[in-house]
C-alpha cells in the first residue's frame, strides 16, 4: 500500500470510530423513515367514526346526506338543546345543526357541536356535502338539471411536452421535475457542504495538535493533502450508499406493511387510468370520483416514477465527485492557512458564497427552469454541481453534461495544484495572522 | 570516513526576510552534532530542508555522498520542535502508522514497538488514546516514533524541553545508545549543558549564518583565553600584590574559612608555570588550573560580538 494509501485508510478509520458518525448513517434513514409514517397517521388519523346526528330545522335535508366509510349521518326529530344534553348519554360524535334560514332566508350558518373535535377532513365532507344538496336543490328549483352541469364541467387534463431539434417530442413531467430538480440540487450542496467541511476540520486538527510536521518529514504534504480529501471521499460515498439501501429498504417495508392500503389504492388508481385510455368516455366514471382527492397525488407519483433515476443517481455521483473534489482542496487550502476556526471566517466567506450562489439559483430554478442563469450556472465549476443537477430531472443534452463535467474536473485539477502551494506553507505556519496577500505570496515559495 | 550530511552553500529567502544564508556545514558520521544559535537564527529552517519539508533556494546537500532526495526519507528521522500526535487514535495503532508512513513494514513495526513498549515500560498503553495519556508519556511515544526505523540521520529540535529531569536523561542514554549502533544525531537546542555532555561537533548560526563550527574540543581549546583559577591558603593582597604584571585578578572569593580563590587573566608572554613560581614563596596553593569556556560562554560571546553587543560572560572578557 503506498504512502497515500496509509493516509486514506488512517483519515477513514478515524471517523469511523467516531460514534457520532456511524449513529448519523443510522439516524438519517430511520428519521425518515418515521417522518413518512408520522406523515401517514396524520392523515390515518382523521378517520375514527363519526357517528352525526343531524338536527335539521328546515327538514329538508332527511336522508339526502350521505356518509362515506366513517361517516354515518343520523336524523333526528328533537329540538337542538334537548339534542345538545342528551348527546354524552347517546353514542354520537357529533350534532350537526341546520338552521332553518339556511336555503330561502339570509344564509344562516351551519354548525357541528362535538365531543372531541373532528379534523379537518370531517369538516370539509360535511360543509361539502350540504353545498351540493343545496346548489342542486337551487337548480332544480329553477328548472335546470343538475345531471347537465355534472356533465358540463369537464376537467381538463394539461400535458407539458419537450420538443427537440429534431422535432422530435417527449412529455416532460414538469413540475414534479422540477421539485425533484430541486431537491437533487439541495441534497448535493448539503453533501459538498458536509464532507467539504470535514476535510477542513481535519487539516486544523492536524495543525493544531501539532503532528503535521511529523507527518511532512516522511510523506510530501500534497501526499497528504489528497489522501486526507480522498479517504474523506471514500467515507462519503460509503455513507451515501449505506444511507440510501438503508432508506430504498425501510421504505420497502413500509409500503408492504404499514402503507399496504395506500399501495391497493394506487394499483387501483393505475388500473383505472388503463381502462380510461381503452374506453374512453365509457369508462365507469362513479368509481373515478371518490378518487378526485388522492388523483392529484398519485399522478404526483406516478410522475415520480418515470423519473429517470438513472441518469440523476450517474449524474449525482460524478457531480459530487467533481464538486467534493473542488471545494474541499479550496476547503484544505483555507484550513491550512488559520490557527483557529475563528479565524477562518474571513476566508470561508468567499469559497462559501459561489455555492450558495448555486443553491440560490437552483431555487430560482423552480420558477424558471430554463433560464440563462440556469444554463450559465450549470457549466461554471463553482455552481455547476448544484445548478446542474437541479436541471437534469427536466432533461439536459448529454454534449452539455459532457462539457460542463469537463469544465469541472479540469478545474479541479487546478484546484488541488493551488491548495497545494498553499498548504504545504500553511501547514507549518503559526502565530501569524494571515491576510489574503500573504498567502498569495504562499503560491510561489518552493 | 564520508560525512554523513554535506550541506553547500544552502539559502533560504522567504518573501520579507532570509531564514537561511550561504550556510554550509559538514556532519560526521556516527557524531553527535550540536546545532545552536539562537531564537530566529535559522536552524529550524535548515531542519525542514534537510527533512526535505521545504526546498532550498540556492545550494545543495548530500547525504551519504548523494544529493538528496525522496528516498532518503525513510533514512532520516525528525522529532520537530513543535511535536504532537492524534489525540484520539490509540497509540499502539498510530505508532505504527506513523512507522509505516517511513517506509516500515507492518509486522517488522510491531515487533519494535514492541521492544520499545517493554524497554520504557509502557506495555499498558498501547490502546489507550494518547489523550488518555500525561504529557510526559506523550513524550516517549513521540520519541519512539522518531527513532523505530532505525534512521541512520537522527534530528531532534529541541529534544529535551518540556522533558522532565528522569525523561531527558532517558533520551540522552537511548542518543549515545543510538550513536554507538551506527546513528548520525543532530540536534539542536539552547540547553548548553547537554551540548557538552553529549556533543562531539557544533555549528553556531545566527541571524541566518553560520559563524562557527568545528569540534568541541577544538572550539572550546581556540578560545582558551589564559585565564586560571586559583584557590589559596594565604594573604590575598600579598596574592595579588605578587602578580603585579603578569596577571590581571578578574574575580576573587571565598572557598572555605581560610581558603581563597581567584581567578586571572595572565598576560600574554607571560608562562602560567613562571607565574606560579612567582606565587609559591607568597602564598600556599591548594588547586591551580586554567578555566576553559564553556559552551554557554562560547555561544553567548560569539553571538554577541556578532551583534556587537557590549558586555560579555565572565570568562571571556577581551
Amino acid at each position: 500500500m503506498g504512502k497515500i494509501g496509509l493516509i486514506i485508510k488512517r483519515e477513514i478509520m478515524a471517523k469511523l470510530r467516531s460514534k457520532a458518525f456511524v449513529v448519523m448513517t443510522f439516524l438519517g434513514p430511520l428519521l425518515f423513515a418515521g417522518f413518512i409514517m408520522i406523515m401517514f397517521y396524520a392523515t390515518k388519523a382523521d378517520k375514527t367514526e363519526q357517528n352525526i346526528l343531524v338536527v335539521d330545522e328546515t327538514q329538508f335535508f332527511k336522508d339526502k346526506l350521505s356518509g362515506n366509510d366513517y361517516i354515518s349521518f343520523t336524523y333526528s326529530s328533537k329540538k337542538l338543546e334537548d339534542a345538545l344534553t342528551d348527546l354524552y348519554k347517546s353514542d354520537k360524535s357529533s350534532i350537526l345543526y341546520i338552521p332553518n334560514n339556511l336555503i330561502d332566508g339570509a344564509g344562516g350558518a351551519t354548525k357541528i357541536f362535538y365531543k372531541k373535535t373532528p379534523g379537518f377532513a370531517v369538516q370539509t365532507y360535511v360543509k361539502s356535502q350540504i353545498e351540493k344538496i343545496v346548489y342542486e336543490y337551487k337548480l332544480k328549483a329553477n328548472n335546470i338539471d343538475p345531471d347537465i352541469i355534472h356533465n358540463a364541467k369537464q376537467s381538463v387534463k394539461l400535458i407539458m411536452e419537450k420538443v427537440n431539434e429534431n422535432g422530435e417530442r417527449a412529455e416532460s413531467l414538469s413540475d414534479v421535475a422540477s421539485i425533484s430538480g430541486f431537491l437533487s440540487g439541495a441534497f448535493m450542496f448539503i453533501f459538498i457542504l458536509i464532507y467539504g467541511m470535514m476535510v477542513f476540520r481535519s487539516v486544523m486538527e492536524e495543525k493544531t495538535n501539532r503532528i503535521v510536521e511529523i507527518i511532512i518529514s516522511s510523506v510530501k504534504p500534497t501526499q497528504l493533502m489528497l489522501g486526507k480529501i480522498l479517504g474523506i471521499a471514500i467515507l462519503g460515498i460509503l455513507q451515501f450508499v449505506t444511507m440510501s439501501l438503508l432508506t430504498i429498504g425501510l421504505t420497502t417495508i413500509l409500503s408492504m406493511t404499514v402503507l399496504k392500503d395506500v399501495q391497493k389504492d394506487f394499483t387501483k388508481f393505475q388500473k383505472q387510468q388503463e381502462q380510461v385510455f381503452k374506453n374512453g368516455a365509457t369508462a365507469d366514471l362513479d368509481n373515478m370520483d371518490k378518487m378526485q382527492d388522492k388523483l392529484e397525488a398519485f399522478d404526483a407519483i406516478e410522475k415520480v416514477r418515470r423519473l429517470n433515476f438513472l441518469e440523476i443517481g450517474i449524474c449525482f455521483l460524478f457531480y459530487f465527485i467533481g464538486g467534493y473534489l473542488f471545494y474541499s482542496s479550496l476547503l484544505a487550502a483555507i484550513g491550512s492557512a488559520v490557527d483557529t476556526e475563528a479565524d477562518s471566517q474571513q476566508f470561508m466567506m468567499p469559497i462559501m458564497l459561489p455555492l450558495m450562489a448555486g443553491y440560490l439559483i437552483a431555487v430560482n430554478m423552480m420558477m424558471n427552469p430554463e433560464g440563462n442563469l440556469a444554463i450559465w450556472g450549470s457549466m461554471i465549476p463553482f455552481t455547476s454541481p448544484i445548478v446542474m443537477m437541479a436541471r437534469i430531472p427536466n432533461g439536459v443534452p448529454l454534449w452539455q453534461i459532457l462539457a460542463s463535467l469537463g469544465i469541472l474536473y479540469a478545474s479541479f485539477f487546478g484546484t488541488v495544484w493551488l491548495a497545494g502551494k498553499i498548504y504545504r506553507t500553511g501547514i507549518l505556519m503559526y502565530g501569524k495572522k494571515t491576510s489574503w496577500r500573504e498567502i498569495s505570496k504562499w503560491i510561489f515559495y518552493k | 570516513m564520508e560525512p554523513i550530511l554535506e550541506i553547500r552553500n544552502v539559502t533560504k529567502r522567504y518573501s520579507n526576510h532570509t531564514a537561511v544564508s550561504d550556510v554550509s556545514i559538514t556532519v560526521p558520521k556516527q557524531s553527535i552534532y550540536g546545532l545552536l544559535g539562537p531564537n530566529g537564527a535559522g536552524k529550524t529552517s535548515l531542519i525542514r530542508i534537510i527533512n526535505q519539508i521545504t526546498a532550498p533556494d540556492s545550494g545543495e546537500i548530500l547525504f551519504n555522498g548523494e544529493r538528496l532526495n525522496p528516498k532518503h526519507v525513510d533514512f532520516i528521522g525528525y522529532l520537530p520542535e513543535e511535536r504532537g500526535l492524534y489525540k484520539k487514535m490509540p497509540v499502539g495503532e498510530q505508532a505504527l502508522y506513523l512507522a509505516q508512513l517511513k517506509g516500515l513494514k507492518k509486522a517488522e513495526a510491531k515487533k519494535r514497538l514492541k521492544y520499545w513498549f517493554e524497554k520504557f515500560e509502557m506495555q499498558t498503553w498501547w490502546s489507550k488514546k494518547v489523550d488518555e495519556l500525561s504529557k510526559g508519556m506523550q513524550q516517549k511515544v513521540q520519541f519512539i516514533v522518531t527513532i523505530l526505523h532505525e534512521p541512520t540521520l537522527l534530528i531532534l529540535d529541541e529534544p529535551f524541553s518540556g522533558f522532565d529531569p528522569i525523561n531527558a536523561q532517558l533520551i540522552r542514554n537511548e542518543i549515545l545508545e543510538l550513536r554507538k549502533k551506527g546513528s548520525t544525531v543532530i540536534f539542536s537546542t539552547h540547553n548548553m549543558s547537554s551540548v557538552e555532555e553529549l556533543c562531539d561537533h557544533i555549528a553556531l548560526m545566527n541571524k541566518s549564518q553560520k559563524i562557527l563550527d568545528g569540534s568541541v574540543k577544538d572550539i572550546r581549546k581556540s578560545h582558551k583565553n589564559s585565564i586560571f583559577r586559583i584557590s589559596f591558603k594565604g594573604n590575598l593582597v600579598g596574592f595579588t600584590n605578587a602578580m603585579w604584571t603578569s596577571a590581571e585578578l578578574l574575580d576573587k572569593g571565598k572557598e572555605d574559612d581560610d581558603v581563597n580563590w581567584a581567578v586571572i587573566k595572565i598576560a600574554q608572554d607571560v608562562k602560567s608555570s613562571s607565574l606560579l613560581q612567582e606565587l609559591l614563596p607568597i602564598v600556599e596553593i591548594v588547586s591551580f588550573n586554567e578555566v576553559i569556556p564553556s559552551m554557554n560562554d562560547i555561544f553567548i560571546s560569539n553571538v554577541n560580538k556578532e551583534n556587537n553587543v557590549v558586555g560579555t560572560a565572565s570568562a571571556l572578557t577581551e
